[in-house]
């Protein structure tokens, strides 16, 4: 299909590199480095995401308050944005002399933390959208009824609406985690782009192609795919076994 | 079977935006980040000057970009009919991977088909509080120095070797990696291109030293105003020159190699020449330079090919995977 | 009713938490982006935005998006039908195949079709002798355009039809409905808000992708240059307020549609209510 016929491209011009020249490009030490930052910064966003996402789809559904459309619209700015504007807006921001950066008493841009800083910004509309409308189609009727027998409002919240959601949350983590790892057009802007420190994956795939090493960028592209791939379907087969489970119940 | 309809319309697409071939002429010259505002003029100066000369009309679609990923785009099939790049590396490896052109492309047009040069210098902010004059003084402690990464940025190879000259030059051979590598220790942030490192040091005020070409450093000067950074000339640095060549299998198939040659050979006439010494480059032409000579400060400039083997030599010893400069990285994190 | 909500201190407290959080995490690089644009005032603001290049580039950008879209609501909805009305093996494997172009670094979203249809790729040289251009012009920025929109129309609405089952699809067949009629009058009736959303994401992101569109473009300037890559160029021509410009106008584009999301909703919301059953 139409995924699926072009990135078999990438495998086919990967498989004309020998194993030992794989191993020497795509699991070198900086690559390892590189690999380190880009998916530990993504499941950290993503993290990030989960926990404030929840509480921003949890806002918007259940409460009212003034200018709750615009703010409604603003979550998915992040995806209209151009990244590279993104990252230079963000970058503006958290450099030394920017809005944000001049306050704190660290450095964010040029360090590790603003990969993760321009991450959680690409990464938030998922976990929003894809819990929102599990949020909204959640009954009040299941939380009165737990109310009623005496649970408290946290413990509602913890055995009755957090179950429900869970499997939203997870495939919102999920994807912003996916886009978080090859994100590439915000992320060089705020990052210092030092090898082993502040370096990312798809970087490394630019790097390569710059020295006219197709099959390197290649080799790298399909060991981060392979990784991302399998973890995205870890996360899909726990989720269809918990919709057995639900079923099932 | 819905691919294959997309596929379809998408051709039909193709086919319907496929160029005519008109009567007036049309050129893409595919160049390299900084010259933007160089060939903005020229070609209008030229366009202006072959209507005079042939009563045609020629028009030059400009495309730039990182050096290294616009000649990737030529070998993979951006009709060019003229390349202007950052290296002479580039313009070899559209000959060598694509056969676009000979590889003895260089010796087409005078000075190595370079109509103009350049070195790398520094940008100091006002006053030189750091005190730096020369390269010695890129390594000592607390000096943060900014430059792009070279293996991501043809702009940042010539930066790369011209502390490795100076080294060598300076400190002998045995001596240019612990210098360089020094040097690189005191980078804090390494941009991909160098129009990102430019922005790093004016911008977002990193860094006490941007290592640039001498047309970028006036540049950005003039863009910023001219009060809050200096230039300074270190005393010996590198000679860059920036190629340009025909792709002739190209303007084969455009049939426009008469006004694409035309156009690299007007690149060397005292008008172009004039054109480019405005614009911060150093002009080839004795006149034009005579003309400028207050403008671009003399100093002892090495080549490339004299000092380095040329650029596959270099390429391969510094460059490469597992390279000088990749060393430098892993013993600084050893 | 007051049993399931929050005391009133907890209720603004959660509020201010997530408004603090959307205000740092979206709304002051807005602001930024709209500073940045307005620095110099309103009328170099004006002229960044009506240069002949600039016009050119947001041409092109809604061409794209004009035919990216709709390729991708065809194959978004071919692909959920797909996964949710039928069963077979290795499902969960499909619907990570989905997702997959979310997590393929836009650079290498482009490679692959330079791979494929670049002069060194498998149809390249056959391309050239026929004067066919895909990459290097608008057709590859439309198929890198297709390739990395490709998730959102059908992961928008998988959970939505998921949830929806068969039942209603398998009674219309029951009353003697073709397969075609079933679509059009059970099906896309129950599916049209997920799909609308699904379509307003697409759209935002096909206008706004960068890094696949920057590797297939050419970056000719006025001809194969799109609206982020044309802030791009003016970002690296030191014209940071034009860049700005152009780049609050993007946003502003993406915002009318979004905006426009909300008008329908707020308008039809007892609809929406009611459409999911």
């Amino acid at each position: 299909m139409i995924v699926l016929l072009p990135l078999s491209a990438i495998f086919i011009k990967t498989a004309g590199l020998g194993w030992r020249e794989f191993v020497a490009v795509a699991l070198s030490r900086r690559a390892l480095a590189a690999y380190r930052l880009s998916f530990g910064a993504a499941a950290l966003a993503a993290a990030i995401n989960a926990v404030f996402g929840l509480l921003v789809a949890w806002v918007l559904v259940r409460y009212d308050f003034a200018g709750k459309r615009v703010v409604s619209a603003l979550v998915d700015l992040p995806f209209a944005l151009p990244t590279a504007v993104a990252g230079i807006a963000l970058t503006a921001l958290y450099a030394p002399n920017g809005w944000i950066g001049s306050l704190l008493p660290f450095k964010v841009a040029f360090e590790p933390v603003g990969v993760v800083v321009a991450l959680t910004f690409i990464g938030l509309p998922f976990v929003v959208r894809t819990v929102e409308p599990v949020l909204a189609d959640l009954g009040a009727d299941v939380e009165e009824a737990a109310a009623s027998l005496g649970a408290g409002r946290w413990t509602t919240f913890r055995r009755v609406v957090l179950p429900a959601v869970l499997p939203a949350l997870v495939t919102g983590f999920a994807l912003a985690f996916a886009r978080g790892v090859g994100e590439y057009g915000s992320v060089i802007f705020i990052a210092g782009n030092l090898p082993f420190r502040s370096e990312i994956a798809p970087l490394l795939i630019v790097q390569q192609l710059e020295q006219y090493n197709y099959r390197g960028a290649t080799a790298i592209a399909a060991t981060m795919l392979t990784a991302s791939f399998a973890i995205l379907v870890a996360i899909n087969l726990l989720q269809a076994w918990d919709r057995r489970k639900m079923a099932a119940l | 079977m819905r691919a294959i309809v997309g596929l379809g319309l998408l051709l039909s697409i193709a086919a319907a935006t496929a160029p005519v071939h008109a009567a007036d002429v049309t050129l893409l010259n595919v160049s390299y980040d900084p010259t933007r505002e160089l060939y903005k003029d020229l070609d209008a100066a030229f366009a202006a000057q072959w209507k005079a000369k042939s009563g045609d009309t020629v028009t030059i679609n400009q495309s730039h970009g990182g050096s290294g990923k616009q000649a990737r785009s030529v070998i993979d099939g951006l009709e060019a009919d003229v390349v202007t790049l950052a290296l002479a590396y580039d313009i070899d490896e559209i000959a060598d991977k694509a056969k676009l052109l000979p590889a003895t492309w260089q010796k087409r047009l005078p000075n190595n088909s370079t109509p103009y040069y350049s070195t790398i210098v520094f940008l100091v902010r006002k006053g030189n509080p750091k005190g730096i004059h020369d390269w010695n003084d890129l390594v000592k402690d607390g000096v943060g120095v900014i430059t792009p990464n070279p293996k991501s940025s043809g702009g940042a190879r010539w930066n790369y070797l011209a502390a490795w000259g100076y080294a060598t030059k300076t400190l002998g051979a045995a001596k240019a990696k612990d210098f360089v590598t020094k040097l690189y220790h005191n980078v804090p942030v390494l941009d991909s291109g160098a129009r990102g490192s430019t922005t790093t040091f004016v911008e977002r005020g990193q860094g006490d030293v941007l290592l640039a070409w001498e047309n970028e450093a006036y540049l950005a000067t003039h863009e910023a105003g001219g009060d809050k950074f200096e230039i300074v000339t270190p005393s010996v640095s590198i000679l860059a020159e920036p190629p340009v060549a025909v792709v002739d299998k190209n303007v084969e198939k455009h049939g426009t190699a008469k006004v694409a040659e035309a156009f690299l050979r007007y690149l060397y006439t005292p008008a172009a020449q004039e054109i480019i010494a405005k614009d911060f480059y150093r002009p080839r032409d004795p006149a034009v330079a005579a003309k400028y000579a207050g403008a671009f400060k003399n100093l002892q400039l090495f080549t490339i090919d004299r000092n380095f083997g040329g650029w596959t030599k270099a390429q391969t010893a510094h460059f490469a995977d597992g390279g000088l400069f990749d060393q430098i990285f892993e013993a600084a994190k050893r | 009713m007051k049993t399931t909500a929050e005391p009133g201190w907890l209720r603004w407290l959660l509020i201010a938490a997530a408004l603090g959080f959307l205000g740092i995490n979206l709304a002051l690089p807005l602001a930024q982006v709209f500073a940045g644009a307005l620095a110099k005032g309103i009328a170099v603001y004006r002229a960044a935005v009506v240069e002949p290049d600039a016009v050119a580039a947001m041409r092109l950008t809604l061409t794209v998006a004009a035919i990216a879209v709709p390729l991708n609501i065809v194959f978004g909805l071919a692909a959920s039908w797909a996964i949710t009305k039928f069963d077979f093996p290795g499902k969960a494997m499909l619907i990570s195949l989905i997702d997959l172009p979310l997590s393929v670094s836009p650079v290498v979203s482009g490679l692959i079709y330079v791979l494929l249809f670049g002069l060194q790729g498998w149809a390249g040289p056959w391309l050239r002798e026929h004067d066919i251009r895909i990459v290097f012009a608008v057709p590859g920025i439309v198929l890198a355009t297709v390739f990395v929109t490709f998730p959102f129309v059908a992961r928008e609405l998988i959970p939505l039809m998921l949830e929806q089952g068969r039942s209603d699809e398998e009674a219309a067949r029951s009353l003697g409905a073709t397969g075609w009629q079933t679509f059009r009058r059970v099906t896309l009736p129950n599916i049209r808000w997920g799909l609308l959303y699904g379509v307003l994401l697409c759209n935002a992101r096909a206008m706004g992708e960068f890094g696949a569109v920057s590797v297939v473009s050419g970056h000719i300037r006025g001809l194969t240059n799109t609206l982020p890559l044309h802030i791009e160029i003016l970002y690296n021509e030191y014209n940071y307020v034009a860049a700005f410009a152009v780049a609050s106008l993007l946003a502003g584009l993406a915002l009318v549609t979004l905006v426009a999301k909300s008008v329908l909703e707020w308008r039809f919301g007892d609809a929406i209510a009611g459409g999911g059953h």
